[in-house]
């Protein structure tokens, strides 16, 4: 079966620093696929290359079998891949809605002329991005509802401003949501939440998720498979099990006994 | 609590409120504030505007603003987080004075150079004697003028020693009854055509400021109309922030607001005459302007310095396609058939110009668009283009508006104010609705965020150049009316200075927000008065470009969010606040930090 994603031989450099040399991966519909490694081992960059912030240097990246490597972020998410970001960037003055109904943009046509001559399809239009954005907001139940709609996102607490990005990005209706880093931040019972709901994404929503994380909890919790990268290379894929005892993992981690050349 | 304050012991034993240092160092600002304001010359111009008639000039009431305002200053401490540690004692008009007594060598110095110093009068044309007579009270010496700085120092300082309540009412009655002698020229033609010029006469000198009586009615009205009411405007404010009400009354009360607005916008022209009318439609030209800048500044957050090049681009359009006498053949179209081809060209140069620049970020893009209009200035200029544009002649013999049977031109400046006001009340309806859509909620992500806006599926080049385009429609539209109500068209008509002025209208009135803009192209335009056209005031003459830099310099300190800001400006101005000083308020006391109330948050993960 054709993979939903198939990232093939990646490669981007910053100047000298190799992020990502020569990584495939297929990533199936209805996956959880969870990216772990050490700080520095191109997990973000894996994300920003494949959501279009930078292009990469060589590599595919086929979407449905279609190549989308180096198109702008803008056409990425209309063609259904949404993304959170490690450090949280929302739009800190707009509020809650306002904030998730941006995502219903690319899902939405209504021009300036429409606006102004209040057509139907403005109307329309409007109507939908908040009917969608409440609908996603009411996925994380009573944590951003009621009053909390109308607050600028800046007031909200760290938890909810990763709640409010990743309901942003399901706002934009993609089949594959990448979330960077999802609980960092969060204290125990928080992160427990945000497991199941990544689970929840899949089962209630069809969403196809790659999350980067470093909780290994949450790892195991939701992964179908687990892919781990190391110095800009797929060290190794497979379910939890099978990687977290593997030995290039533990030594790409803690570094191997005895040798110098690498540290954790 | 304690770690938080500087050391005072020294401080509380003395009798100043600062070290004696600082209270030099402020009165030397103080002297030279006030001798350069003496030394050009602002003062003995300004000083022919009577703001009581015959006690005080406006020249001399800004002078003694200057020592009023440092004596003050230094009658308290500064203010320090736990609040003031000393408070406001008598002695701590020694300060006041001591700030007064330094601030006086500004105009002591300033008459000896007038009077007998070295001849600066190669250099400052406006030291002269006439400016050391001024400062001599008619005594002969400066003497007087220092001892009236050190006096009006000490009340500076007295004033702070009342209660903050009273000070605030004092404040706006002050405000209130300079504000009122400024438009005598409005409040006389209107008394004149209700038949109330016998209230006018009793509270008013014509042609001149108030009486002494008029003001001290006024002062008295306005406090004390102010201290009944202080504490009762939550209700107002709560009303401003539209805090429990629902769509239903809000949409009542904006139609109210806009059925007023609309009677008194069809109504106050025909109150007043020729030359406030003129007025009136300079300001809707520029708040045509105005409102478009709002929409790529404001909105966008796109800070665009060309808004000059398009108002130019729709002046001389519609010149070349009205005018009966241009340089080129004539065409002699309507003012309206040539309407829309100078939105139409306005657009096509906007994309023109945009679609080059419009990835460039922040200040480069600004650099950029600062050439526009010098670029289309100079092209105008050119011997290339003076078969169609006649270079520096110009072209003349604009034809006017016509409606119905009649032609609205220059000479009919009413008829010129609601032509303009029509279109402008088209305009704001337009950048309303723009602002609450799909296009305004794409504009004000790209103005948080350019890079987040692109990844959440907004074309971020597409929607800047979309409020540029719109902006540059706006000021044709502007240019186009102003081209119909002068008559001519000539390069100098059009300098960069013009779509400074548009930007500094939108800063002081608040960015983002319509009748912030307003707002501030009244006062801008309106009473202070624009590059080229006079304003209430016109006794600011050649100081109006000061004046424009000393308004934005202390807008951009003090109330960098506009006199009526938006509520989101307001929010991203305030943001570093929240997240830094959260507990402390203006004045250093501790402030509840307002809850946000996680529902099953555990206490201490959430940031207020």
């Amino acid at each position: 079966m054709q993979p939903l994603l198939s990232i093939q031989g990646l490669t981007k450099a910053f100047g000298g620093l190799q992020a990502i040399d020569g990584v495939d991966i297929d990533i199936a519909k209805g996956e959880i696929v969870s990216i772990i490694g050490p700080n520095g081992a191109g997990k973000t960059s894996l994300f920003n290359v494949t959501s279009g912030i930078f292009p990469p240097d060589s590599g595919r990246i086929l979407l449905r079998g279609e190549d989308i490597a180096g198109a702008p972020s803008h056409i990425i998410t209309r063609l259904g891949i949404a993304r959170t970001f490690q450090n949280v960037k929302l739009f800190p003055n707009l509020t809650v809605l306002e904030n998730v109904m941006v995502g219903q943009h690319c899902r939405t046509r209504a021009g300036a002329w429409d606006t102004i001559l209040n057509t139907p399809r403005s109307r329309r239009d409007e109507r939908r991005a908040e009917e969608v954005a409440r609908d996603v907001l009411s996925f994380f139940g009573t944590r951003l509802q009621g009053y909390r709609l109308d607050q600028p996102a800046s007031v909200l607490s760290y938890a909810n401003r990763r709640r409010l990005e990743i309901a942003r990005a399901m706002a934009t209706q993609p089949e594959i949501i990448l979330l960077d880093e999802p609980t960092a931040g969060m204290n125990p019972r928080e992160t427990l939440e945000l497991a199941e709901l990544i689970g929840r994404l899949r089962t209630d929503r069809g969403l196809t998720v790659v999350v980067i994380e470093h909780e290994m909890k949450v790892v195991a919790a939701v992964s179908d498979r687990v892919v781990v990268l190391d110095h800009g290379i797929k060290l190794i894929e497979g379910d939890y099990a099978t990687v977290s005892t593997d030995q290039r993992v533990i030594e790409a981690y803690l570094g191997r006994p005895a040798d110098a050349e690498q540290s954790a | 609590m304690s770690a938080l304050v500087e050391p005072q012991g020294r401080l509380e034993a003395s009798l100043l409120t600062r070290r004696p240092a600082e209270l030099v160092r402020l009165g030397a600002m103080t002297a030279l504030a006030s001798g350069f304001v003496l030394a050009i010359g602002m003062i003995s111009s300004f000083e022919n505007r009577l703001v009581i008639d015959p006690l005080l000039g406006l020249g001399s009431l800004v002078l003694s603003l200057i020592p009023l305002v440092a004596g003050g200053i230094v009658a308290l401490p500064r203010a320090r987080p736990g609040g003031s540690i000393r408070p406001w004692t008598v002695t701590n008009l020694l300060s006041s004075a001591i700030t007064g007594g330094v601030g006086a060598l500004g105009p002591i110095v300033i008459w000896w150079l007038a009077g007998r110093g070295p001849g600066l009068r190669q250099v400052l044309v406006k030291v002269s004697p006439e400016l050391a007579d001024f400062i001599a009270l008619g005594t002969g010496g400066p003497l007087l003028m220092a001892g009236l700085f050190v006096v009006l120092a000490i009340i500076g300082g007295a004033f702070r020693g009342l209660s903050e309540r009273l000070q605030r009412s004092l404040l706006l009655g002050a405000e209130i009854v300079v504000a009122t002698s400024l438009i005598e020229l409005i409040v006389r033609q209107v008394a004149d055509r209700t038949g109330l010029r016998v209230v006018h006469n009793f509270v008013f000198v014509a042609n001149s400021g108030l009486r002494p009586v008029g003001a001290l009615i006024l002062l008295a009205l306005s406090v004390g109309v102010s201290l009944t009411l202080r504490g009762r405007t939550s209700g107002l404010s709560r009303l401003r922030a539209g805090v429990g009400e629902d769509a239903a009354t809000k949409r009542r009360r904006l139609i109210i607001v806009g059925l007023l607005a609309l009677i008194l916008l069809v109504g106050f022209p025909l109150l007043v005459g020729t030359i406030v009318n003129e007025l009136l439609a300079n300001v809707a030209i520029f708040a045509l302007m105005a409102v478009g800048l709002n929409i790529v500044l404001g909105y966008a957050g796109v800070l665009n310095l060309g808004s000059m090049a398009f108002f130019a681009v729709g002046a001389y359009t519609t010149a070349v396609l009205t005018s009966s006498n241009p340089p080129g053949t004539a065409l002699g179209l309507s003012w309206w058939l040539s309407l829309p081809i100078v939105l139409a060209l306005a657009a096509l140069v906007g994309v023109l110009l945009g679609v080059p620049v419009i990835r460039l970020r922040g200040d480069y893009l600004a650099i950029v668009t600062l050439g526009f209009s010098e670029i289309f200035r100079i092209l105008v200029l050119s011997d290339w283009l003076r078969p169609t544009f006649g270079a520096a002649q110009g072209i003349q013999r604009i034809a006017g508006i016509p409606i119905g049977g009649t032609v609205i031109a220059g000479a009919d400046p009413r008829g010129m104010f609601y032509v303009t006001a029509f279109f402008l009340i088209i305009s704001i309806y337009a950048s309303l609705r723009l602002q609450n859509s799909r296009t305004g909620r794409a504009w004000a992500a790209l103005r948080e965020d350019e890079s987040t806006a692109q990844s959440m599926g907004i074309n971020v080049a597409n929607a800047k150049l979309l409020a540029f385009v719109i902006a540059g429609i706006y000021a044709a539209l502007a240019g186009s009316i102003f081209a119909a109500k002068v008559g001519t068209v000539f390069p100098n008509s059009f300098q960069l200075i013009v779509g400074i002025i548009v930007v500094v209208i939108v800063i002081v009135g608040g960015m983002g927000h319509v009748p912030g803009v307003l707002v501030g192209t009244v006062i801008m335009i309106g009473v202070l008065g624009g590059p080229r056209q006079a304003g209430i005031l016109a006794e600011l003459g050649e100081y109006k470009l000061l004046i424009y830099g000393v308004i934005l310099v202390y807008m951009m300190l003090q109330r960098p969010e506009g006199l009526l800001p938006s509520v989101r400006i307001q929010r991203e101005l305030a943001q570093d606040d929240r997240s830094q000083d959260a507990w402390f308020d203006r004045r250093g006391r501790m402030v509840d930090t307002e809850d946000d109330g996680t529902a099953g948050a555990i206490p201490g993960t959430e940031e207020t």
